[in-house]
């Protein structure tokens, strides 16, 4: 047989696989390697998906999306960012926002271009960037400093290969949430070095501490910044597969064509249910992310009583707790946790390098499941 | 102070140092707020809900909730006021509103049989002055009570990891 793909090849399988099957083995695992929200779909969201199945909404929509949808969207962003996008050009209605990155990278990639990539990230970000022909180029951050991004870091990181950087705030893992100056300041190196930004905002309702800023609402951004988000973490819409890229025409125009050849469009039923979460949704978000706020605080309090420096997650629903006290590796704190425990966390290093030394912990879990966790992890700690 | 009641109002066993932690606020000044929350009369008290069927279920305990219209003739300058006090003394009466619609108060009584419930509307309720009628409706299922979900809900269906 001729051989495969090789840069698919090459692409690491999951670093969590390994505790995925263990954990999956106990029956009284308390589950904090989830990166989803503990709620269901809001009532209102589930029966607008219900209703659009009995009206038959069952077919193909434009490849762009409901224009329905298109138009909330847009208004949102406008209303809350006073950034501002045409429904009909600047926004495509994606499968998620994994489909969203991927079709941004492969319409502002050139075989060989780098992209520069926060480290520790998302685990689908340098995969991505690969399969569009690229190559992350990672720029290190420090839980010293909460993984604050440093535009000199990444000016630092610029060749002339370099086409884009692509952030994510707040962040997956480490629920850090960068600042307007931190974003205008990257935005500047963006501009100097004439780099496309593509920020990940999926998480952007997920604030604790200050409100969110959209990167395309900065000065200069917006002519360069694919910008996506979705509905999964905030209206805790995972499974519906429903997000949307905002871009200037040009790149969103491109971007449609990739989508409409392979995606064609995303779910009907999803897109009907995502227009009543952005119509009616906003109280049980507001419902959601206070009740994931006061879990945050008592989670990362109780993780600093067990031991565990902890920087302050300001977004998200993630935790990012040193293990370096215990002198175990992310890996070795994760597997033992779990096996002794049945506590399951996801080792940081398969965020990237600076990840090494530190877990996720997902805090989308009842209290009383945490306060269990916390109790579980202090009795694995002490044992030690 | 609304959130304080938020958590309070989810969760009456939250404890002040709790509270705090999970607000940000300090443990004393949530102590406090409590404190002037219980003595204004706005937290009343603080109790378990209890899935009815369930304990029947585990223990033998009849519980029967009726719903009772009551329509009122109202007394000059008092309205329904008087009547509905008089109704709200009875331990048997969970509660007492004025409602819109076709009758005027609508209660919730509890006994340990149907018989027990009917005989204390039959006797003491609609003997009241200025009932002029009631309507009982025997609860049959509880399927949500106080904002809890009594059926069973989703369950958890995520993976055990995922990044």
């Amino acid at each position: 047989m001729k051989p495969l793909n090789p840069v698919v090849a090459a692409c690491p399988p999951s670093g969590i696989r390994r505790f995925f099957d263990i954990a999956a083995s106990m029956d009284d695992v308390i589950s904090l390697g989830v990166g989803e929200p503990d709620y269901v779909t809001p009532w209102r969201v589930r029966e607008a998906g219900i209703a659009a199945l009995e009206e038959g909404l069952t077919t193909y929509t434009s490849n762009a999306g409901l224009l329905e949808l298109r138009e909330a969207i847009c208004a949102d962003l406008e209303q809350r960012y006073q950034v501002r996008y045409q429904p009909d050009g600047e926004c495509l209605i994606t499968s998620g926002v994994s489909e969203g990155l991927d079709l941004a990278l492969r319409v502002l990639l050139e075989p060989g271009d780098e992209v520069l990539v926060p480290d520790p990230c998302y685990v689908a970000y340098g995969p991505c960037v690969s399969f569009a022909g690229g190559t992350p180029v990672y720029v290190a951050t420090s839980s010293a400093d909460g993984f604050r991004l440093h535009a000199d870091a990444i000016a630092a990181a610029v060749t002339p290969r370099t086409k884009a950087i692509l952030i994510g705030s707040p962040a997956n893992p480490t629920g850090a949430v960068q600042s307007r100056e931190d974003l205008a300041a990257l935005t500047d190196v963006a501009v100097r070095h004439d780099l496309y930004l593509i920020s990940d905002e999926i998480y952007e309702r997920l604030c604790y501490d200050g409100p969110h800023t959209c990167l395309a609402s900065l000065p200069g951004a917006r002519e360069r910044t694919v910008l996506l988000g979705g509905f999964s973490k905030a209206h805790a819409m995972t499974g519906w597969r429903v997000g949307f890229l905002c871009a200037p025409a040009p790149v969103a125009e491109l971007a449609g064509r990739i989508h409409q050849y392979t995606m064609l469009c995303a779910s009907h039923v999803s897109q009907a249910a995502a227009v009543e979460a952005l119509k009616g949704g906003e109280g049980d978000v507001r419902l959601m992310v206070a009740d994931y706020d006061r879990r945050r605080r008592v989670f990362v309090k109780g993780l600093r009583e067990i031991g565990l420096d902890c920087p302050e997650p300001g977004g998200a629903f993630y935790a990012f707790p040193s293990v370096a006290a215990t002198g175990l590796s992310s890996q070795e704190f994760a597997e033992r946790l779990l096996l002794a425990e049945h506590v399951a966390v996801v080792p940081g290093d398969v965020f990237g390098p600076s990840g090494a030394g530190h877990v996720r912990c997902c805090y989308a879990t009842a209290m009383t499941q945490l306060e269990e966790a916390l109790t579980r992890m202090d009795r694995f700690i002490r044992g030690l | 102070m609304q959130e304080i009641i938020d958590i309070l109002m989810h969760d009456g066993r939250a404890t002040p140092e709790r509270i705090a932690v999970m607000t940000g606020l300090d443990a004393e000044a949530v102590r406090e707020q409590i404190a002037s929350l219980e003595r204004d009369g706005i937290i009343r008290r603080y109790k378990a809900v209890v899935d009815l069927e369930r304990l029947r279920e585990a223990t033998g305990a009849e519980v029967v909730t009726a719903l009772i219209d009551v329509s009122v003739s109202p007394e000059r300058g008092a309205g329904f006021d008087g009547v509905a006090a008089r109704i709200a003394q009875f331990p048997e009466v969970r509660s007492v509103q004025l409602v819109s619609g076709g009758q005027d108060l609508r209660c919730t009584v509890t006994g340990s049989s149907m018989h027990e419930v009917g005989d204390f509307v039959a006797r003491k309720l609609a003997t009241i002055d200025r009932v002029t009628a009631t309507a009982t409706h025997f609860v049959m299922k509880t399927y949500k009570d106080d904002g809890e979900l009594l059926i069973e809900g989703p369950g958890d269906h995520r993976l055990v990891m995922a990044p």
